[in-house]
């Protein structure tokens, strides 16, 4: 990658097609579905309600719980069912990264369990499930401070490039820096780093995906008043 | 109270969602639903929804068919589509669900086993068939088997170099199906028996009955629920869903 294109042609600060939606799982309490090119993420939200077994509790505050799993067919090569140790990472800082959006103080005892899953990927897997389930979380109507969009940053060759996919990220010393944006606090609450990046271009590298989340919040939006425009 | 409502209407029978005992919900089916999948396919059934996806490798044969290419059929019941599933490795449902698709599919021998052999004894194609549901409203069985159809149908070899896979490589060669036996799963309540149960229905069925036909051939059973059934149920069942598959096989083209 020597010129300024893209092995797909986009421009360096230009992300993939981004498709939104919400409820499209009627037995969940809130759903979303989220397209960024060719990665599909899709979340279920459930709860409040209550939480088993019972030592995990909190008297003080709902709890937040976040599972990430793709399905096995999701990639080129088959994934083995169930929960693996990057898949329990991710679901760990999903969580970390919708935490600070949601406000469960009005729900003592009780669990807001969400569920992401990979349909189909390439790359950006976290940041397109991260997405959804924020949206998920509006579409449950559990209270929310702020919404939340993710996306990857990255830097191929001393340029800062968003949304990766998966032939950039293959190229030699690519960096993939995935980061979540609260949309009105417009502060991080997903930062993670995979490379060799210096402090210039990391500054260079958040600006970009601040102003990128500002874009997906606007169509998460969309999504969420398409949605009740049709109820 | 749901429950008295269900049984009183099927005293007269009628169902909640209006529909006759013996019709099923609308089937839509949508193939190539991921990408990176040899095959892939979604089956709604009303507000039931399934994906399945199909990925082949290259593997050892079993010893007992040296010959033969292998299929493995897994169901993840994922928390995403109903509030009672779990996390957690495959429980009871997961595994007969799982295992209905599977005789459905090798018990008919749609598959030609033989022609999945690429070195006898050392060689074969393993055909991994893995199924989701994203909301269940009743009666997985039959949309699985129905995404597992169309998720076969749909798929397409992979490239091999070396006699290894080229992941995300694909050819134009389809894999080879001689048929396609379709499953009815029935619901018994009190007396009453009915097609494609939805999850209100099923939350008090006494019993049920899934049937795999082709050709007015039964190739595979399964009956689940609590309570009994009789030879005239069984026959009852069988007869709507030999009635029935040429209608539900037609979705599939």
């Amino acid at each position: 990658m020597t010129s300024e294109k893209r092995l797909d042609g986009r421009k360096a600060d230009e992300m993939r097609e981004i498709e939104a939606k919400v409820g499209i799982i009627k037995r969940a309490d809130g759903s979303a579905y989220f397209r960024i090119g060719d990665t599909i993420a899709i979340a279920a939200v459930y709860g409040p309600r209550e939480l088993f077994p019972r030592f995990l509790q909190n008297p003080e505050t709902g709890i937040l719980r976040c599972n990430y799993d793709m399905t096995t067919f999701s990639v080129t090569e088959r994934k083995r069912p169930g929960p693996n140790r990057r898949g329990v990472e991710i679901s760990l800082v999903t969580e970390k990264s919708l935490l600070p959006a949601v406000d469960l103080s009005q729900f003592p005892n009780a669990v807001v369990d969400v569920f992401v899953e990979i349909i189909q990927a390439n790359s950006g897997t976290r940041c397109a499930g991260i997405s959804a389930a924020s949206l998920a979380l509006a579409h449950a109507g559990v209270p929310m401070k702020d919404m939340v969009a993710a996306i990857s940053v990255g830097k191929i060759n001393g340029k800062v490039y968003v949304d990766l996919t998966k032939d950039e990220e293959d190229e030699e010393d690519a960096t993939d820096i995935p980061v979540a944006f609260t949309a009105r606090g417009k502060k991080l609450t997903l930062l993670q780093l995979d490379g060799n990046v210096s402090k210039k271009e990391l500054q260079e590298a958040l600006k970009l995906g601040k102003a990128s989340c500002e874009k997906i919040n606007k169509i998460q939006y969309k999504a969420l008043k398409d949605y009740y425009k049709n109820e | 109270m749901n429950n008295d409502y269900i049984t009183s209407l099927l005293k007269e029978d009628k169902r909640i969602d209006g529909r006759k005992l013996d019709d099923h919900r609308e089937i839509k089916i949508e193939y190539n639903v991921s990408k990176n999948a040899e095959g892939s396919a979604r089956c709604k059934l009303g507000e039931t929804e399934v994906i399945a996806g199909v990925k082949m490798s290259i593997g050892e044969p079993y010893p007992d068919s040296q010959d033969e290419g292998v299929i493995i059929v897994t169901a993840e019941l994922i928390p995403l589509a109903n509030p009672e599933f779990e996390l957690g490795p495959p429980n009871s449902w997961a595994t007969e669900l799982a295992r209905v698709v599977d005789r459905g599919i090798r018990e008919s021998n749609m598959i030609d086993f033989k022609s999945l052999c690429i070195k006898e004894g050392e060689k074969v194609w393993m055909l991994f068939l893995d199924i989701y549901p994203i909301n269940d409203d009743g009666n997985l069985i039959d949309a699985s088997v129905l995404a597992a159809l169309a998720a076969l149908k749909s798929a397409r070899f992979p490239k091999i170099e070396d006699d290894k896979v080229v992941f995300g490589e694909f050819t134009n060669e389809k894999l080879k199906l001689s048929k396609l036996p379709i499953t009815f799963t029935f619901g018994k309540i009190g007396d009453t028996i009915m097609l494609d149960p939805n999850s209100k229905e099923e939350s008090v069925l006494d019993s049920r009955l899934s049937v795999s036909v082709f050709d007015g051939n039964i190739h595979a059973m399964q009956k689940g629920g609590n309570k009994e059934i009789s030879i005239e149920d069984v026959e009852k069942i069988v007869d709507i869903a030999i009635k029935k598959e040429k209608e539900v096989r037609s979705l599939l083209k």
